[in-house]
């Protein structure tokens, strides 16, 4: 038993590892229940890319990188929706563009500065044993504004996962819901850069709702299921990372997708809506 | 062709019809699909809007209910601007494809015909759940209210997405091919649903292949990138309308009479 509780009571940098990865796992799963289901993973993964020239020109100004990421954010966004208003590209190729585009920006301001190696490590992998008691309730307020607004926006958000068109006609506007969606999936992104990193932030949003879909029957529990598996990832790769010293935010990534594929192999070989289907 | 029943010159939108339009322009991106519809529909009254794929029925549609800008001409829904009075309309667009892949049980797709009612967190009352029951037991599916949509077959999602129509207790009905895919049991039930709702007061637009169904119809509007023909019936349904609607026809004086009508073509591109 020792060796399942003890690293988290004897370090307090692994118990706030562990109380800021359940936060994440927390708000990733609200949104990215809504992510998978509306069909935005891609502009899920090209926001956790996008903002890498934020965060690196933030650090480089010497302002919070939280700020830096909130404006590649806002960048990304705004120019996806420049691009498919002004033109007839399709959203994939806007999202694409600003996402290729934008990791290169990163990584040019990256390369200026000889001394940014071990920065880029953490910007991108996370910093998740080294979290302060600030950045925890950086965590926590986002996390409680995500969960706010979903509660506030469920009916809209579930009516423009079911069909857009009808979301219009029932009178909730899509532009607006759907933006509100998007700053909600920037929001998950730019506050979790600092636990998981902005390559594995976008793991803990599919991952965990995507096993969660194969799972559940409603959206409440879809949602319940990605929590529960989000967290069970932060703490099983935790406490794989202490023990067998690897990186911690990769491990937990890592974690979270293994029980994605071990959820997949359960339900391929047992399929139940089928029977269901026969039942009938 | 000049014997076919044609669009009133004007009509009078100002007492607040469910639907009236004057020399409206239907189409998308400023090109016009369909021009110089003219028509009014009374409460308790449904128009068939019949046509090929690609005539500008599902155009039309979505301009009565707001997704489209008109293009010219006037059109008011309820005695309003097209998209202003949400709660008094209900829409079955054409499409549900993204449904396959959501966790939702049949109940819940039909409880969001409430949404618009209670808003963003008003609390579902006795009311609207009798209404959701009601609905589903009128499109026979109150036995399928704890599937998920996903284990669902075509002809029973179709059921489930009119159920969610009828729940919103609308004024105006406008349906994209309601009877696409349902089988025959499910037909009876809409037609049905469809004859208590009129009965109620409320008015109706349905897009449609079917010309049985369209001769129910108070009012059939035959489309080919423009207005061929708008009348009764008796007026419209006739083998030279018909002709003119869809180039080639097969039509056949099958049992008890019945038209068949045979569309050039079965994908959906409009």
């Amino acid at each position: 038993m020792e060796w399942f509780i003890n690293p988290f009571i004897q370090n307090g940098f692994m118990l706030r590892a562990l109380a800021a990865g359940v936060l994440v796992s927390i708000s990733a799963a609200i949104v990215g229940t809504f992510m998978v289901l509306r069909g935005l993973a891609f502009i899920g993964d090209a926001l956790s890319h996008g903002v890498l020239p934020g965060i690196a020109a933030a650090l480089l100004l010497n302002i919070p990188g939280i700020l830096g990421a909130a404006v590649g954010a806002a960048v990304m966004i705004g120019g996806i929706s420049l691009i498919t208003q002004r033109s007839r590209l399709s959203a994939d190729t806007a999202i694409g563009l600003l996402f290729v585009g934008m990791l290169a920006l990163g990584v040019v301001i990256v390369s200026r500065s000889t001394a940014f190696t071990g920065d880029l490590v953490a910007i991108l992998f996370g910093e998740v044993l080294g979290i302060g008691q600030s950045a925890l309730l950086i965590q926590l307020a986002a996390t409680a504004v995500v969960a706010a607004t979903a509660v506030l926006c469920y009916r809209p958000f579930l009516l423009l996962c079911y069909n857009p068109e009808q979301a219009q006609v029932a009178g909730f506007s899509v532009r607006l819901y759907h933006n509100i969606m998007l700053a909600l999936i920037a929001l998950t992104v730019i506050v979790s850069f600092q636990t998981v990193g902005t390559l594995l932030v976008f793991g803990m949003l599919l991952a965990p709702a995507a096993a969660g879909a194969l799972l559940a029957r409603r959206i409440g529990t879809m949602m319940l299921w990605a929590a529960g598996l989000g967290a069970a990832a932060v703490y099983a790769g935790l406490l794989f990372s202490y023990h067998f010293n690897t990186a911690a935010g990769s491990t937990i990534v890592l974690v979270a997708t293994l029980i994605f594929f071990a959820v997949f192999f359960a339900r391929s070989a047992r399929p139940a809506h089928t029977a269901e289907a026969a039942q009938r | 062709m000049s014997r076919l029943p044609q669009p009133p010159a004007s009509v009078d939108c100002n007492g607040a019809v469910p639907l009236c339009a004057e020399h409206l322009s239907v189409g998308y991106d400023g090109k016009a699909v369909v021009q110089d519809i003219t028509l009014d529909l009374q409460s308790g009254r449904a128009l068939a809007l019949v046509g090929m794929n690609g005539s500008g029925k599902s155009t039309l549609l979505k301009t009565v209910v707001g997704l489209l800008a008109p293009l010219g001409g006037r059109v008011e829904v309820m005695g309003a601007a097209p998209g202003k009075a949400p709660q008094r309309i209900a829409y079955l667009s054409q499409f549900h494809s993204s449904a396959f892949v959501l966790p939702l049980r049949a109940v819940d797709v039909v409880q969001m015909g409430r949404y618009t009612a209670r808003g963003l967190l008003g609390r579902m009352t006795s009311e609207d759940a009798d209404l959701v029951a009601d609905a589903m037991k009128r499109m026979g599916i109150a036995k399928l209210a704890q599937q998920p949509v996903r284990a669902l077959s075509g002809g029973q999602q179709q059921r489930v997405y009119l159920a969610q129509a009828l729940a919103r207790r609308a004024d105006l009905l406008v349906l994209d091919e309601p009877t696409a895919s349902l089988d025959a049991a499910g037909r009876e039930f809409y037609l049905q649903a469809l004859a208590d709702e009129l009965a109620r007061g409320v008015a109706a637009v349905a897009a449609t292949h079917d010309i049985n169904e369209a001769s129910r119809c108070d009012l059939v509007m035959l489309l080919a990138h423009r207005v061929i023909a708008l009348g009764t019936p008796r007026e419209t349904i006739t083998p030279e309308a018909l002709l003119e609607t869809f180039g080639i026809v097969l039509m056949s004086q099958g049992e008890q009479g019945r038209l068949a009508i045979v569309p050039r073509e079965h994908g959906h591109d409009d």
